[in-house]
């Protein structure tokens, strides 16, 4: 474990000298920012407690954003160091492959955690306010969190591509792929079944392909998950019936992370450096 | 030997169909000095990446201080191994001391020592500056000074001298010898035997994946039985007649007063003097011992074992 905290060392310390964590920071602080300061002109004085309303716009946000930050953390991480000759360098030392890789995951989620948080968290204190409740914290605090999650699943796809790949432009073609067929067609094609077949698609069907794309289960968690949030998220009559708890939703994501790596782990293994 | 700290018994490595590595067997001793010899794609880093765990053996079997350096105790052989890539890569937004530092955490080796290693690849002055700033002759410095971190008992230099500088180089060899001298086992790698000369004990020449000779110089020249070319120019134009008076001589060339042939070295001296003894004056002899890369030629064509 001790040389997987210090590959996770290394990548922090690169993160922090390619500005890699100060950028990621600033654009999910800047975009959360904004959004909050968007969402909460219509509420005016009506009364919506504006944190809500930031809670529902952010997990928008972060079903585009996360999966394509975590993607761009890691798609190069494995095969780019190959091509460069660092990973030949590294693998000469005394660290197994799995090191290698839980090192890479723990940096790169330390640098995800560290955008999301003070990103999130500066939207977040701006919206508060007076009066909210405590409920609407854990509601914020739940966003965050799984947000992160939801960056984590892709790093870990990212590292498959990563290394199941020879050449780094085509991690780079497949990672780009992947992030538009989850975040964008996957939705756009399970509308375009229910219309379709519409009464015929059996609810336990719909819901398991649902889960089948983690940026689903986020917004499920987000959207569903605490009533209070429902209420405002307008996505209440489509997956009002979705009734999936939240502890399903939260081992989704956190298979969502572990399978992955885990083949990872095995391909990584056997690739010939 | 089974005293032997790194083997290659049989062993080969198939890419995609084509054979990289052809059924090598060489052992290396403790405290020995081995250069292995080849042109590009004879199969020198892919030895040295099999010693290091990062590929496996297709047949064969391959032991690093009597351990499978691809097997689960691979990284117990590592721990004692000090590797220099062909071409070295570092990270580069760190400085040099940064990237020491790394490499030094991961070894557990001490920190406190590394700026002593810089003093003596000589980039004391360069520690802080970024990697990316660096010339080639200096990324390869700090190559050999992350080889040499935790004073490992094996080292591999996969061609460490390649476009190195001649005052580099100089540095490169005086390193290896003082490796050499603390008893450390050094493989190292080239396309020239000439490079190797005096600084290596045992010699394996190295083509299309295949072993074609090992031994110490002086036993692959022996081996090797090169034909020694003689050059003679004599006063009068008698070169006609001194050519059919050599016997086991092959004559390349008659030329009025030149005549040019090649003889094994045994024949060498016997046929000198008898063109001497033949009463014609001669002005001029030149004998052309076989050069080491004559001698890799041989090697690396023919297909002793």
């Amino acid at each position: 474990m001790r040389a997987a905290l210090i590959i996770a060392g290394q990548e922090i310390r690169d993160g922090l000298r390619n500005r890699w964590i100060v950028a990621l920071t600033l654009l999910l602080a800047g975009f959360s920012l904004t959004l909050t300061f968007l969402g909460s002109a219509p509420t005016g004085a009506v009364g919506a407690s504006p944190l809500l309303v930031t809670i529902v716009s952010l997990s928008s946000l972060s079903i585009f954003l996360l999966p394509l930050i975590g993607l761009m953390l890691s798609f190069d991480s494995i095969v780019g160091e190959v091509e460069r000759g660092t990973m030949l360098l590294l693998l000469a030392y005394p660290v197994a492959r799995w090191q290698v890789l839980t090192g890479k995951f723990l940096g790169h989620l330390a640098i995800l955690t560290f955008a999301t948080v003070v990103g999130y968290g500066a939207a977040g204190v701006v919206a508060a306010g007076e009066g909210v409740t405590a409920d609407t914290w854990v509601a914020f605090a739940s966003m965050v969190a799984s947000s992160v999650a939801l960056g984590g699943v892709f790093l870990a796809i990212g590292y498959l591509i990563s290394t199941s790949v020879r050449e780094r432009a085509t991690a780079a073609g497949i990672a780009i792929g992947v992030w538009i067929f989850f975040v964008l067609v996957y939705d756009m094609a399970l509308l375009g079944l229910l219309v379709g077949a519409g009464e015929k698609v059996a609810g336990g069907l719909f819901h398991a392909l649902l889960l089948a794309n983690p940026t689903d289960a986020y917004r499920l968690l987000n959207f569903t998950g605490f009533d209070n949030v429902a209420a405002f998220s307008g996505s209440i009559g489509m997956l009002g019936n979705a009734k999936i708890s939240l502890l399903a939703l939260a081992l989704v994501q956190l298979a969502w992370i572990s399978v992955p790596l885990v083949i990872t782990g095995y391909l990584f293994k056997r690739k010939d450096i | 030997m089974t005293d032997a700290v790194m083997i290659f018994d049989h062993a080969s490595k198939v890419y995609d169909g084509s054979t990289v590595l052809d059924d090598v067997v060489l052992n290396v001793a403790p405290g020995e000095t081995l250069a292995l010899v080849g042109h590009n794609g004879a199969g020198k880093t892919t030895m040295m990446k099999l010693l290091l765990g990062l590929i496996r053996p297709s047949t064969g079997t391959v032991r690093v201080l009597g351990l499978d350096p691809a097997g689960p105790d691979g990284v117990e052989a590592k721990r004692a191994l000090g590797f220099l890539p062909e071409t070295v890569a570092f990270q580069q937004a760190m400085s040099g001391l940064e990237v020491l530092n790394f490499y030094a955490r991961l070894k557990g080796a001490d920190l406190a020592d590394n700026m002593t290693l810089l003093e003596k690849v000589g980039l004391a002055d360069a520690a802080r500056q970024r990697v990316k700033t660096y010339s080639k002759g200096m990324r390869q410095r700090l190559g050999l000074a992350q080889a040499l971190l935790g004073s490992p008992r094996l080292m591999l230099l996969d061609e460490p001298t390649s476009g190195l500088d001649p005052a580099t180089r100089r540095q490169f060899y005086d390193t290896i010898s003082a490796l050499r001298d603390d008893g450390v086992t050094v493989l190292m790698s080239s396309h020239a035997l000439s490079e190797f000369e005096t600084h290596v004990d045992r010699i394996a020449i190295m083509n299309a994946g295949r072993l074609k000779a090992s031994g110490t110089l002086a036993e692959l020249r022996h081996g090797a039985d090169i034909p020694v070319r003689i050059r003679l120019r004599t006063r009068e134009a008698a070169a006609t007649d001194i050519a059919s008076r050599l016997p086991g001589a092959d004559v390349t060339r008659v030329n009025g007063c030149i005549v040019e042939f090649s003889c094994t070295p045994e024949n060498k001296m016997n046929l000198v003097r008898r063109v001497t003894d033949m009463g014609v004056t001669i002005e001029d002899i030149e004998i052309d011992l076989p050069s080491l890369d004559q001698l890799y030629r041989h090697y690396r064509n023919g297909d002793a074992p």
